[in-house]
């Protein structure tokens, strides 16, 4: 439905302080006075089917940087692959051709981050890190070539994994590092996509995520912390490639989840009473494609025989229009890139994640649950192929043109780079009735 | 501590960075941090624990604090070189005031209490850092540490209600409430628990827009023996009584009917339906399934996954 043609007036969806201002509520005010005052631009001038994503501007705001950063960019300097992967990511979304130069290069750069010891580090002779080993082995993923693939030593990868598990099932990010549940989704996702999940690997670990999960059903960095939407994508992302989302109380962090979408601004807060940021677009939107599935799953177990009821649970367990209003209309840099909201200035890593959360919000991409069943899939990698989609479902806002390629909601690389990557390290074992 | 350049460097040869022909996103660096990097790389390569090395790693961190690598290997120096902690400490609050959300800082403060174990200062310091982001997501996580590792359970909870006052939104001191009641080794008795829910009535009366202490409420009945969410369906009527529009009120009601009709009750099925529709609900969003209160309408949720 959207904000803009929503059924209300955009002045009655102010939210209420009940007459008892505080902090929160008086900046709350003030960002949704700043997104109304775009979103009633639009809708008096009535051309909300006309807002256009500036895909060329954003396209050069990212290759731009891919040829060189100015010297403020010394605090990303341990963060070198993250800084590649939402570049690269970002092109792939927006249909950019990588080609076979920037492969090489691509390729050539990463290669200098990996350790002999395992793992990949933030910069060349930096040591080896969970969060930019995800996002090296993200990177080559979307490079997508055999040499990028074969340049992982998956041997040393493996051994590295291990030493920064902990006995209650958890991970830190490097060796001497601090925990939290970036750790343990990163090295999952990078040991999904490459094959090197064991049972050794996750012993412990869906017991320590769920003790993760909080009272008001968000999931935090660790337990009794609070939840946060970044956080709580890398525990339920972790948990499905684990097969063991159930041992969440699923209800409660869609009731979590749901209440984070804003309502005049359209995008989401990453916590309760906090203010709407562009890349909780992607970490709490990407919640809901993966709740859809655990919640048609669930009711597939329950093995209700009626056939008509059977089928994906819902369309979408948010309002995807809003989303897509909130970031075409709010969080686009006129000069190129995109922002947390309206006032801010683009950077990588906002403009990689408002546009996989455009992404989320544009197509529909599903679980093929039968398939699960009739497979009895137990491999992660299968799983994560299970993912496609639902052409039907696609729903674009504003100018047809607008739609971004669609993105895995469980890895965050488009979904044909996921599928190529996994039939690359699993080869004929994809079979997963095994 | 003297800079790094004041120290004598003839006998190292510095080691350039390795980036490959053509890397992609470089930086264009400062001088003075590639100079330092270089030294640092050198000196790390021959595993040099000395002062010169130390005062490099603080020039190296005021660039980009940020650097785990050179955070990593201070650790090791500050124990070989068996500096004083105390004075790390101040170095740390330093830099906290420029960068507050940053993983490193965070994590080599606690590398340095667990040594020192001392943690007399601690809780000031952290409250000195709320007191300007009372939602740091860092300190918070730190303070919990701080708290279940050296046992300083007994004043939280009215250093909680000091924060509640100040603003009954803080969703960050919602949940610290939680942990102080539940993550305590003492565990709370059903007495507490009827506080608590008392309490947090009385804070969702100041402001029923707030979902905080409403999510709180049904988290502590949740914890409760008799579970029953029942309790809070006066407080939802007389909201609807005095026209006070909360969704999260109805949303109460909704759920409060809804345990009731999975209960067997075919009368309160009717009820959570029609107060369902009634939920001003806000963006016209599908739905949630909220085992509580919903926000949301949850039209699309009970006809097709039904209940």
């Amino acid at each position: 439905m959207g904000i803009i043609n929503g059924l209300r007036p955009l002045e009655e969806l102010f939210s209420r302080n009940d007459g008892y201002p505080t902090a929160s509520s008086t900046i709350q005010a003030n960002t949704e006075r700043s997104v109304y005052e775009l979103f009633k631009e639009v809708k008096d001038d009535q051309t909300v089917d006309q807002v256009k994503l500036d895909r060329d501007t954003h396209i050069e705001y990212v290759r731009n940087s891919l040829d060189g950063l100015n010297r403020y960019f010394v605090i990303l300097d341990a963060s070198k692959p993250w800084l590649c992967y939402w570049m690269f990511h970002s092109l792939d979304l927006l249909g950019y051709e990588i080609g076979s130069d920037l492969i090489k290069r691509g390729i050539s750069t990463i290669s200098k981050m990996q350790n002999k010891t395992g793992g990949f580090g933030g910069g060349p002779g930096q040591i080896s890190h969970a969060a930019v080993t995800y996002a090296a082995i993200n990177t080559l993923a979307i490079l997508g070539t055999k040499e990028a693939y074969d340049l992982i030593d998956r041997d040393n990868l493996y051994k590295w994994f291990l030493k920064l598990k902990q006995p209650d099932g958890s991970f830190i990010m490097h060796e001497g590092g601090e925990v939290d549940i970036r750790g343990t989704y990163c090295v999952l996702s990078a040991a999904t996509l490459t094959n090197l999940v064991t049972p050794e690997l996750t012993a412990g670990t869906a017991e320590w995520i769920k003790r993760c999960q909080n009272f008001d059903g968000g999931i935090g960095g660790e337990p009794g912390i609070e939840g946060h939407g970044g956080y709580a994508f890398c525990g339920l992302a972790s948990m499905e490639m684990m097969g063991k989302s159930d041992m969440l109380d699923i209800p409660l962090l869609l009731h979590w989840a749901s209440s984070l979408q804003m309502q005049v601004e359209g995008g989401f807060q990453g916590r309760p009473n906090k203010l709407v940021d562009g890349c909780y677009s992607f970490w709490v939107g990407a919640l809901f494609p993966v709740l859809e599935a655990i919640l048609t799953r669930q009711r597939y177990k329950k093995n209700e025989p009626d056939e008509e009821n059977l089928g994906y649970v819902a369309q979408s367990l948010f309002d995807r229009e809003a989303l897509q209003e909130y970031i075409l209309i709010a969080c686009q840099y006129p000069r190129g890139g995109l922002i947390d909201k309206p006032k801010r200035s683009p950077d990588h890593y906002h403009t990689c994640y408002c546009l996989s959360g455009l992404s989320t919000s544009q197509n529909h991409v599903i679980y093929d649950i039968e398939e699960e069943m009739e497979k009895g899939v137990t491999n992660p990698g299968a799983r994560s192929l299970l993912w496609a989609e639902d052409i039907a479902g696609t729903f674009v806002i504003g100018d047809p043109e607008n739609l971004v390629k669609a993105t895995h909601p469980i890895h965050n690389i488009t979904l044909p780079q996921v599928q190529k990557i996994i039939e690359y390290f699993y080869g004929n074992n994809i079979d997963s009735s095994k | 501590m003297s800079s790094y350049l004041e120290a004598n460097w003839d006998d190292l040869t510095p080691v350039p960075q390795d980036d490959g022909p053509e890397p992609l996103a470089p930086i264009s660096y400062e001088p003075e941090y590639v100079k330092a990097m270089d030294y640092f790389r050198a000196v790390a390569l021959k595993d040099e624990r000395s002062e010169r090395a130390l005062s490099l790693t603080e020039a190296i961190i005021k660039h980009n604090p940020a650097h785990y690598t050179v955070w990593h290997y201070r650790q090791q120096l500050l124990t070989s070189l068996n500096k004083d902690l105390y004075e790390e400490l101040n170095f740390i609050t330093d830099q906290v005031q420029n960068n507050p959300k940053n993983y490193q800082l965070w994590h080599h403060r606690q590398i340095i209490i667990e040594k020192l174990g001392d943690s007399s200062r601690e809780l000031p310091f952290i409250e000195e850092v709320l007191s300007n982001d009372s939602k740091n997501y860092h300190a918070w996580t730190y303070r919990q540490w701080v708290i279940k590792t050296y046992n300083l359970w007994d004043g939280e909870l009215s250093f909680v209600d000091k924060l509640l006052e100040d603003d009954v939104r803080n969703n960050s001191a919602w949940n610290q409430r939680y942990f102080v009641i539940f993550f305590n080794p003492t565990k709370p008795t059903e007495e507490v628990l009827a506080q608590e829910i008392q309490y947090a009535i009385t804070k969702i009366m100041l402001a029923p827009n707030n979902i905080s202490p409403w999510n709180y409420v049904k988290g502590i009945i949740s914890k409760s023996n008799e579970q029953d969410i029942s309790v809070l369906e006066e407080l939802c009527k007389d909201f609807e009584k005095q026209d006070i529009i909360s969704p999260h009120a109805l949303g109460c009601l909704v759920d409060i009917y809804e345990s009731r009709a999975k209960a067997g009750s075919t009368e309160d099925k009717e009820l959570a339906i029609k107060k369902n529709s009634t939920i001003p609900y806000v963006t016209n969003i599908g739905t949630t399934g909220s085992k509580f209160c919903a926000p949301f309408n949850k039209d699309i949720y009970y006809e097709r996954v039904g209940y």
